[in-house]
């Protein structure tokens, strides 16, 4: 077959004007608001001459504690757009009811929870959990970086990457509507021709490279990079889940990655692996994708128990109770993690022994995860609890998660799930264990580790309005959804006929809104920190009398973390020093081997963006130049081999020195 | 297995009664398959409170009596070992999950959706008499297709079945995955195009309700409803005779113009249908000239072997592939193997 040559085609691809979505007031409105803001955010940047500051300091920069904030920005720019989005869908059902069509057209609705999905576990979740993980990990170990400080910042501009894509969506073309794992047939050419699935799978291809690097970065990190003294089992036990966490994203991404290629090759190269033709099945997408995707729950909630175990030891000034069954726990719950995948689809009819070897195996993680909830029990009792911000999320984590355990189990029956799957029931279980478990570990990890990476700590009062706007928000939000699951009532619908239930849909977006309120108190309790942050200065490094290393170095950690690699003799090592009576050493120090920062890390995701963008639209000579020019800078970059430096002597013992009289000075 | 008092949720029940207001078809179905899978809510609920309640009370209890203001409670700030409670905390769950997992085999065997029925509901056997009747579903974009083959009869988005009779549903679809799910009668099962699934249920009280698709599909989605009606089986054989007289045929013709995506379909009834149009929409050849799926990997699954056979010595291949012939062919209308 002979097509006529088309240069417009071979540029612009199927990318023309009528791709931006002029027809959507919501999205208008949205995108001048977004151009505004953006047009006064870089004339500011522009006017204070911050460009090269960024730059220099953050956006080349391979320091561990720098790429792990700016992890948590990116969570945080994104867990606002993918919240924005649980309140449009909360406010659809609310009114969607009869002759009332609500305000969304189902071709909106279905993108916008999509892109919930999507958003709020690649790109709210995973960064925030990673920047966390970034941070604190080889702090805790007495590392100066990771094992690849290049890598680290090369996967955060990747997962940037793949986040502005899902960004771009909005006004250029569409997002696609297919659920948050964009099944076949749906996702496939046929069902949804337009760009939407081509924008799902680009951007998680994209920031998928990201995950995977910094899983293995991390790994290698745990592995090798640990300061003497420190064996498996002396480790503290947020870097024992960030371990197991990190091989869980070795093993399960690349199943992601190429799930995801063979996706794309039906829809661009008319392959059929999952189509209904041709030999094509899409029951193997859904399981593979669940091979993938169960693993990821775990991903996310196993850093969530480190941060807890770390809190509840801290704040209960007490050992943590049970630190081996604590680690054998999370090492089971990783092993079985790849045990269950089959419980997200008993519905799809495999035999009765497969459906229970699947729910059995699903009931025995609760063991190891009902043992960690006893663990930080008994290290409450017989403790003395502070009741500071982590500690009391930490509380409510518990008593929240709990529930959202027991709901899990139920669903895990698979005979009980034929009557629950696909319902509201299972939307309130899993909202219960992510939010739950996920997000209050991560306020917590914040609260408490806050101080530490900016030297002083959060307000209380904002914090406290937030704790309990989440923790009774969550659930007038939450109850809801679980009775309406009782009523039969399935996900992603965007309109209802029966008036009787609209009350519930209501009370779930009066909580919806209670959730709003405490987001902002959170911004508020950042800003007020901000200004504050003079009274609120932590001076000493250790303002929660805490017991892991990360506290025995200045607040916020010098680019060197350690003037001396710490020893470690026990495993709460700096609980440990401080009970020997350490002494900071004061002199000799000397000069330390430090990585260099590296312009290649934005830039090569920076071309990649441009080629998945090109794919998305079908942009082939934008494609190829990118795909060559990725490859040639990539090349370009191994030549380049002043990639670090030395600290001098003199500049550590300046540094050490300012510390010393800090110190002394609020004696 | 479990106690009488146990089994009839009295725990749960003020639960329950909070919501008395809203329907939960759920909890209250009239089928006794969903009614069973009902009951396996409240048993893994009321198991597993027998934990979550003590650890609830004791997490408020010592969050409490803990606090650092409390300066009269014990505080023993190295103790983080105990080899007796470490037994408990893994113990207890584990003992728990040995029953639930006990219960979850045998429901799962007893409930399993391909299983044919042994009891209409608790302690009615099926009558010798009573043959179970066949329902062929197929989701469409956006709506549903009965057919009755047993009685030549067809409908669009209306499903109706006699009272205590066994209802057998072979269950597919037309372009993408979509789930079958009626909650008075029976748990959800996918419906996938190129694939059968099935449902064994029985409705044991007459019944106006509804069923729906419970899987995201597309645009129409939200309005992929169906009426769902339990009668008696003298109103049922009057339905079918209605049906019969009121004209209207599916056939290939008719089935390609319904199956161009609609949404808000009015139901259709069809006094006729073509005899296999659901092994048809099944294998995909509805339309004319295309050939049915399993021909074709009968075809490909011959092609492949014949050439395997090629680099074997003359006679062994010969044996080798009758035997793997007659090993692997099957007509077409063979029920679906599974239990």
């Amino acid at each position: 077959m002979h097509e006529q040559f088309d240069l417009a085609k071979l540029i612009f691809g199927r990318l023309s004007w009528e791709a931006i979505p002029y027809h959507e007031p919501i999205l208008i409105a949205t995108f001048i608001g977004v151009l505004l803001g953006g047009v006064v955010l870089l004339g500011v940047l522009t006017k204070l001459k911050l460009w090269g500051y960024l730059w220099n300091e953050w956006f080349t920069s391979i320091d561990h504690k720098k790429i792990g904030i700016m992890y948590m920005v990116l969570g945080l720019i994104m867990f606002l757009r993918g919240f924005a989005d649980a309140l449009m869908m909360r406010a659809q059902q609310a009114f969607s009811f009869g002759d009332s069509h609500g305000f969304l057209p189902p071709h909106h609705y279905d993108q916008v929870f999509t892109a919930h999905g999507v958003i709020m576990i690649f790109f709210v979740a995973m960064p925030f959990v990673t920047g966390l993980m970034n941070y604190v990990v080889p702090l805790q170990i007495g590392a100066r970086d990771v094992a690849f400080p290049f890598l680290n910042n090369f996967s955060f501009w990747m997962t940037t990457a793949g986040a502005i894509l899902v960004m771009a969506s909005l006004f250029v073309g569409e997002f696609a509507r297919t659920g948050w794992l964009a099944y076949p047939p749906l996702s496939g050419i046929l069902a949804s021709p337009d760009v939407g699935v081509d924008y799902y799978i680009w951007s998680l291809q994209v920031a998928g490279v990201g995950t995977l690097l910094s899983g293995v970065n991390l790994v290698v990190t745990i592995i090798k990079m640990r300061a003497p003294g420190m064996d498996l089992m002396k480790m503290p036990v947020f870097t024992w889940t960030a371990l197991c966490t990190n091989i869980l994203i070795v093993m399960a991404f690349p199943i992601l990655t190429v799930t995801l290629a063979m996706l794309g090759l039906d829809r661009l190269f008319d392959t059929h692996f999952f189509t209904n033709e041709l030999g094509g099945n899409a029951m193997m997408y859904v399981n593979l994708i669940w091979i993938w995707g169960h693993p990821e729950v775990y991903i996310l909630v196993l850093p969530a128990f480190g941060i807890y175990s770390e809190v509840v030891a801290t704040f209960c000034n007490k050992r943590l109770f049970g630190y081996s069954s604590m680690v054998y726990a999370t090492v089971v719950i990783m092993v079985l993690s790849y045990l269950v995948w089959l419980h997200h689809f008993f519905t799809m009819g495999s035999g009765a022994s497969v459906n229970s070897f699947f729910g059995i195996t699903t009931m025995i993680i609760s063991i190891p995860t009902g043992a960690k909830i006893f663990n930080w029990l008994f290290t409450m009792y017989k403790g003395r609890i502070r009741y500071e911000l982590p500690m009391m999320w930490t509380v409510s984590f518990m008593i929240t998660f709990i529930i959202g355990g027991m709901t899990g189990v139920m669903l895990a029956v698979p005979s009980a799930d034929f009557v629950l799957h696909n319902s509201l029931f299972l939307i309130a279980h899993f909202h219960n264990v992510i939010i739950g478990g996920v997000l209050f570990g991560l306020f917590a990890g914040v609260n408490y580790w806050w101080p530490k990476m900016f030297g002083f700590k959060l307000d209380r009062k904002w914090g406290v309005y937030s704790f309990w706007l989440w923790s009774i928000g969550f659930w007038v939000a939450f109850t809801p959804p679980y009775i309406l699951g009782f009523m039969g009532v399935t996900r992603r619908m965007s309109h209802f006929d029966d008036p009787s239930m609209q009350w519930l849909f209501r009370i779930s977006l009066v909580g919806t809104l209670m959730i709003a309120a405490g987001i902002a108190c959170l911004l508020m309790q950042i800003a007020v920190s901000i200004i504050n942050r003079k009274k609120l200065a932590d001076v000493t490094g250790d303002p929660w009398n805490a017991r892991t290393l990360e506290w025995s170095t200045s607040s916020p950690p010098p680019d060197y973390n350690f003037a001396f690699t710490p020893l470690v003799h026990d495993n709460d090592a700096w609980a440990d020093m401080k009970k020997h009576g350490y002494q900071r050493p004061l002199n000799d120090f000397v000069a330390i081997h430090m990585p260099k920062n590296t312009w290649a890390g934005p830039v090569i995701p920076g071309i990649a963006f441009l080629m998945a963008f090109g794919i998305i639209w079908h942009m082939w000579l934008l494609v190829g130049v990118t795909f060559f020019g990725m490859i040639a800078v990539a090349i370009y970059h191994t030549f380049d081999y002043k990639r670090d430096f030395y600290i001098p002597a003199d500049e550590v013992t300046r540094t050490e020195e300012d510390r010393t009289r800090l110190l002394e000075a609020h004696v | 297995m479990i106690p009488k008092t146990l089994r009839r949720g009295v725990f749960l029940s003020p639960l329950f009664a909070l919501l008395a207001g809203c329907n939960t078809v759920v909890m209250n179905p009239s089928g006794d398959i969903a009614k069973q899978e009902a009951h396996l809510i409240t048993v893994s609920v009321i198991l597993m409170l027998l934990i979550i309640v003590p650890v609830m009370i004791l997490i408020v209890w010592f969050a409490r009596k803990y606090r650092a203001s409390n300066t009269e409670a014990d505080y023993e700030p190295d103790w983080d070992h105990s080899t007796k409670l470490e037994l408990v905390i893994w113990g207890a769950p584990l003992l728990i999950i040995i029953v639930l997992g006990l219960v979850t085999w045998i429901s799962t065997h007893k409930l399993d959706p391909y299983r044919p029925l042994d009891r209409i509901a608790e302690g009615r056997p099926i009558p010798a008499s009573s043959k179970p009747l066949v329902v062929q579903a197929v989701a469409m974009d956006w709506k549903w297709l009965f057919i009755y083959p047993e009685q030549g009869i067809a409908t669009v988005n209306e499903l109706v079945v006699p009272v205590d009779v066994p209802v057998r549903f072979k269950i597919s679809a037309t372009s993408v995955m979509n789930a079958f799910y009626v909650p008075e009668l029976a748990g959800m099962i996918y419906a996938m195009p190129g694939m059968e699934t099935a449902l064994n249920a029985v409705q044991n009280r007459p019944v106006q309700s509804e069923g729906f698709s419970a899987n995201y599909s597309g645009a129409g989605y939200s309005d992929m409803r169906f009426s769902y009606r339990g009668v008696a089986q003298a109103d049922f054989d009057g339905w079918v005779q209605s049906i019969k007289s009121g004209g209207g045929n599916l056939d290939r013709a008719n089935y390609l113009t319904l199956e161009k995506p609609s949404i808000k379909e009015p139901v259709h009834r069809y006094a006729a249908v073509d005899n296999d149009l659901f092994y048809r929409v099944l294998n995909r050849c509805v339309a004319d000239g295309v050939m049915c799926q399993d021909k074709m990997m009968n075809d490909d699954a011959k092609k492949a072997r014949e050439m395997a056979m090629r680099s074997m010595p003359q006679q062994a291949a010969a044996t080798r592939l009758a035997q793997a012939n007659g090993a692997v062919c099957t007509t077409p209308n063979d029920p679906v193997k599974k239990k």
